[in-house]
């Protein structure tokens, strides 16, 4: 048995044992959705942390940075300096109003029923979306990974497909949240010691690694060689639009984040909004750790290891595994190997989660059956079934895809959805009081509209491939959008729609119920309580 | 004393919203929130801004091997820190008028 294999195992069998553990502390919605509100702090920034850098941002962000060097360091800023929005406008509001999702903070004020349809469609479609990509990604790499074992793509995609959803139907919040954690220090230890060692292959000399950077020699894709500055911008995002591009991507993540809905239910976990604040400012900072470690990550592997060996090894996407090869021999190699796919399981354990409470708390509950639960138990035993349907669905469309489909679109789609969706009008129901059922329809649907259009006709989806060469583009045609990411057109849209909707109708109730939503979500009064398990 | 379902009911929140310390403590929050988040956005922002449609001047050399668009994105990272410290620290304040909001309110209803 591989080195890796054997990783993956020790995992599994931890993650397996909290989720039994787990599993005798979830009955009740409270403890199903929220793990009974009694996480801390550091735990819940762990957490957090650990919901948040997935395989796209470890292996990813590590290889664009690898092949195209500073542009790549672009999207790390990006990740953390989102972290602003949901710090500053989204945390403890969300924690003082709401009580399992997003919606409740809309369904406060806002006729429930039309919103939480709308709201529910809006989490299940960018989690939904964000779990295709992170399965087809998962299946893929640990082919890749575990190439010795002679694991097949299905057998992964069933694999990590099952596993994540027994951590959900068994164990719940609290087994996610844990395996979010243990995720969360794997990562960061791994991406420390993986740092380490590359400032000590340069002798322990920035300057050293530095210059190799300015310097890095690889054959182009004629054959010839050439020494590139990784420094220097431009190597990914060129002209005419690239500028643009850049723009539109950092829109997306800086409004996209704090309106992701995986991301906002880990704020209901914890006791209260001043314990939210300081989970956020604890995954900041790890956060924040990882990212600036991604300098070493991607320019390592671009100096150290190269881009013509990472091609061979399997592609862009294992510039990290194969630097840990490099450094550490097989069983570093195991060890990062075993954290990416910890990652990913993390990830969509977090995500499977936000879609079933969304299902069952606003779609069922609230909008089929009239706010009420007719039967005590009924909303957690929807919540467990919508995970395992979410689940095989999921399962179902990797596979049906297969390891060649290009799906690191889908991630900028999920993102785009929150920030011109979800963001919009999270933001006006807490801070406009004239907003109103018709604004938060038309915002939602709107921003989800017009993301999904945008991409379909944006290059990432539309494309002419050469001849002979493996298609790369679901539609064979000139793309009609340049960009490829809508953020820049469809977060204004977002906005437009939630704004021209609330003046286009008044709504006496929701105006005279903003003064509770704001006393709410400033002074925590009445906030959803810790409860005891 | 925590307030129950029940008492939650009762609270009259559109007296408590007219309060004028109420008032002083959204206006306190606004104002620092919106500056905070006008800063950033545009802290940010120059960032692709720059690097989009001067990459010519980005790559300076500033320090050594490191340039300009180098410094300035690893910059970020700092600035995201400093305000969220800033924030954390304005936000023990305003938890400290909030409390006294809530227990004036319970204080008055005798629960």
């Amino acid at each position: 048995m591989s080195m890796a294999l054997l990783m993956f195992l020790t995992f599994i069998a931890i993650t397996l044992w909290i989720t039994y553990w787990a599993a005798g502390r979830s009955s009740g919605p409270s403890a199903f959705f929220a793990a009974n509100r009694r996480i801390t702090g550091w735990q819940n920034g762990l957490a957090v942390a650990g919901d948040y850098m997935s395989a796209a941002s470890f292996l990813g962000i590590a290889g664009i940075i690898a092949f195209q060097g500073y542009d790549g360091f672009m999207y790390s800023v990006g990740w953390l300096v989102a972290y602003l929005t949901v710090l500053l406008i989204v945390a403890e509001p969300l924690r003082n109003a709401g009580k399992y999702t997003m919606a409740d903070v809309l369904a406060y004020r806002l006729q429930p029923r039309p919103v939480r349809a709308m709201a529910s469609l809006s989490t299940l479609t960018v989690s939904t979306f964000y779990m295709i990509a992170q399965m087809v990604g998962a299946g893929a790499l640990v082919t890749l990974l575990l190439k010795d074992s002679g694991i097949s793509f299905h057998a992964a995609v069933i694999g990590v497909g099952a596993l994540m959803i027994v951590y959900v139907v068994f164990g719940g919040m609290l087994a996610t949240t844990w395996v979010q954690i243990v995720k969360a220090v794997l990562l960061m230890a791994g991406t420390l010691l993986l740092s380490i060692l590359v400032v000590a292959h340069f002798e322990g000399s920035f300057v050293r690694f530095f210059d190799a950077v300015t310097r890095v020699t690889y054959r182009d894709a004629n054959g010839v060689e050439v020494t590139q500055n990784f420094l220097q911008p431009g190597l990914r995002f060129k002209p005419p639009y690239g500028a643009l591009d850049l723009v539109s991507l950092g829109l997306a993540l800086i409004f996209g984040t704090a309106g992701l809905p995986h991301i906002l239910v880990r704020f209901y976990t914890v006791p209260d909004a001043k314990t939210a604040r300081v989970s956020v400012v604890w995954a900041m900072i790890l956060i924040g750790s990882f990212y600036i470690m991604t300098t070493f990550l991607g320019f390592g592997a671009a100096t150290i290891v190269g881009r013509e060996t990472i091609a061979a090894g399997g592609g862009i996407n294992m510039s990290a595994p194969l630097l840990a090869r490099a450094l550490g021999g097989d069983i570093f190699f195991a060890f990062v190997s075993a954290i990416a796919f910890a990652t990913i399981l993390a990830v969509v354990a977090g995500l499977t989660i936000s879609a079933s409470a969304s299902f069952a708390h606003d779609f069922w509950t609230n909008v089929v059956h009239h706010e009420v639960e007719r039967r005590p138990g009924e909303e957690v035993l929807v919540a467990r079934l919508t995970a395992f349907v979410v689940g095989a669905v999921a399962i179902t469309i990797a596979i049906l895809l297969g390891p060649t489909a290009n799906v690191a679109f889908l991630v900028g789609l999920a993102f785009a959805v929150a920030a011109s969706a979800n963001l919009p009008v999270i933001v006006l129901s807490l801070f406009w009081k004239r907003f109103n059922t018709t604004g938060a329809v038309t915002g939602l649907g709107t921003g989800l509209v017009s993301s999904i259009a945008l991409i379909l006709v944006s290059p990432s989806v539309m494309g002419v491939d050469p001849a002979g060469s493996s298609t790369r583009h679901l539609i064979q045609a000139p793309p009609l959008f340049p960009l490829e990411n809508p953020g820049i057109i469809s977060i204004p849209l977002g906005f437009m729609g939630a704004l021209l909707g609330s003046l286009f109708r008044r709504e006496q109730e929701a105006e005279r119920r903003f003064a509770e939503l704001s006393v709410r979500a400033n002074t925590g009064l009445g906030s959803e309580k810790a409860t005891l398990h | 004393m925590k307030p129950d379902a029940e008492t939650v009911k009762r609270i009259d929140w559109d007296e408590i919203e007219t309060t004028a310390e109420f008032q002083q403590l959204l206006a306190a929050k606004r104002r620092f929130i919106v500056r905070a988040t006008l800063f950033f956005i545009v802290y940010y922002f120059a960032l692709p801004v720059l690097v989009g449609w001067v990459p010519q001047w980005m790559s300076a050399p500033v320090l050594g091997p490191l340039n300009v668009a180098y410094l300035f994105a690893l910059s970020q990272f700092l600035m995201a820190w400093c305000v969220a410290a800033l924030y954390v620290r304005q936000a023990s304040r305003w938890d400290r008028v909030a409390r006294q909001i809530v227990e004036r309110r319970s204080s008055a209803e005798g629960d």
